[in-house]
């Protein structure tokens, strides 16, 4: 809501129709509106087409514990379709480049766009995220911190979070309006997670800060539980088995900022989310989501293809000469 | 009173120098066996991460394969090791910069549970991350297939080469 005011505040001038037209991006042509698609299309066709696992957890938004294996890089796409009222239903997509630092450090690279029906295609900005690992062995819960830097434009859709007093109708600006907003954020998290008998728990506590101007502290949070469909792995190579699927469920929502802390203009989200572990290293997620109050939107769908490359370190180490 | 004080003062650099010198032998004689101890394996962290074995509890080390009798395990464990751990610990598991060997005694002599404990909690300051994500019958597997890994035959020595020959 608030930020539905800022940016109507941002066209607030004599002539705001001049002003739209001035910002107004070229949509893309066709061929460049079906990027995503293309894209997604190769990448499932060459998940299909190759065969070998990762073990990869079907949430989208929520965090478990685990980080990526040192020396690994895992490239992901994803998209979430989203239904709007009062706008036009949108595509978000982005591409996230995850690279196990340590075993203790993951540090992941976004880049986000989002194509907005009846409107236009653009870019919105990037973040650049860090994992650490608090504690060095498994204990009953365990601990991982979190630390984004983010810079987006107002239009960005992706909907990795939900925080503070995010809204659906914050959603429903033109590109050319929303894009006009810039945030700078530090995202915090607290992951707190916990896999017994086949089955992963996990809390993730928000606190963003878009540090451009005096914005207040927002919240958020996400929670999810899921479970392989089953615990022993088959002796055969296969892509149907059942260990290779994992099912589960994630909610995420606002929790409100630091001057109105609760559930007051917020929004929430339950979804339902299943990975397929393919073998070699790649993953196929999907997640329909539901919105749970007015305030969110009715419906998103999100799905996600992503391939892991072991021992990405070493061959980049190999490149500029050193040794294996 | 100014001898006594001297005489103290000798005393208390007999005492931190003995102290700074017996410190010194320690360190010297730990570096050796360190040293001794990294050299019989390949790599300098393969030392550090057996040492690991040791540090699991007692009850950890106690427990017992489940899927021992389970004529799959071991199957279903190699297929595990083929996507999960060659990258680090090489394909025939003998080891590689990244990883230590698990075919080395450390391993095949450690209990089935103390290897269960170490794939759980991971070995992170030393770059193996923890495994429980992977369900705990799938790590049984895992250790059911290390456990079946025949150690390196030892290296041939000069006579006994001359012999063969």
């Amino acid at each position: 809501m608030k930020l539905t005011l800022l940016r109507t505040k941002t066209l607030d001038r004599a002539n705001p129709l001049r002003d739209i037209a001035k910002v107004v991006p070229r949509p893309l042509g066709g061929l460049a509106r079906m990027i995503p698609w293309v894209c997604q299309l190769i990448l499932v066709f060459a998940a299909l087409a190759i065969s070998a696992p990762a073990q990869e957890s079907p949430y989208i938004v929520t965090y478990d514990h685990y980080l990526e294996e040192p020396g690994s890089l895992e490239v992901e796409y994803f998209s979430t379709f989203g239904t709007q009222r009062g706008g036009n239903d949108f595509h978000a997509f982005w591409a996230e480049f995850e690279y196990g630092a340590t075993a203790w450090w993951t540090t992941e690279l976004y880049f986000d766009g989002q194509t907005t029906f009846n409107d236009s295609t653009i870019f919105t900005g990037f973040r650049w995220e860090n994992r650490f690992r608090l504690l060095q062995r498994e204990h009953f819960i365990n601990p991982v911190l979190y630390i984004e830097y983010e810079q987006t434009s107002g239009a960005d859709k992706i909907l990795k979070e939900v925080e503070g007093h995010d809204v659906e109708a914050d959603y429903a600006d033109p590109n050319a309006i929303a894009r006009q907003d810039h945030d700078h954020e530090i995202e915090t998290k607290l992951l707190l997670s916990k896999t017994f008998n086949g089955w992963n728990i996990a809390e993730n506590t928000i606190a963003t800060k878009n540090v451009t101007g005096g914005n207040p502290w927002e919240f958020g949070y996400a929670i999810g539980a899921s479970r392989p469909l089953a615990l022993k792995a088959s002796a055969r190579r296969c892509s149907f088995c059942p260990e290779n699927f994992i099912a589960g469920m994630e909610m995420y929502g606002g929790l409100g900022d630091t001057y109105s802390f609760g559930l007051h203009e917020t929004s929430h989200y339950l979804a339902p989310v299943v990975a397929w572990n393919l073998p070699s290293d790649w993953t196929l997620r999907l997640s329909p989501g539901f919105g749970l109050n007015d305030n969110s939107h009715r419906f998103l769908l999100r799905w996600g293809v992503s391939r892991e490359f072991s021992g990405f370190g070493s061959a980049i180490s190999r490149l500029f000469g050193g040794r294996q | 009173m100014k001898r006594t004080m001297t005489t103290a003062t000798r005393r208390f650099g007999f005492v931190i120098t003995s102290a700074v010198l017996l410190a010194a032998c320690v360190g010297t004689a730990t570096a050796q066996s360190d040293h001794s101890e990294h050299e019989k394996y390949k790599y300098k962290n393969d030392a550090l991460v057996y040492a690991e074995l040791a540090k699991a509890p007692k009850k950890a080390v106690a427990r017992r394969n489940p899927l021992e009798s389970d004529s799959d395990a071991v199957l279903a464990g190699g297929k595990l090791f083929d996507q999960h751990c060659t990258e680090c610990h090489g394909e025939l598991a003998d080891g590689t910069k990244k990883g230590p060997s698990l075919r080395a005694d450390p391993v095949q002599q450690a209990t089935p549970g103390a290897l269960f404990w170490l794939l759980t909690n991971g070995v992170v300051r030393r770059g193996m991350p923890v495994w429980s994500k992977l369900p705990e019958p799938q790590r049984w597997q895992l250790v059911s297939y290390i456990k079946s890994l025949n150690p390196p035959k030892p290296a041939a020595t000069a006579g006994e080469q001359t012999l063969q020959h």
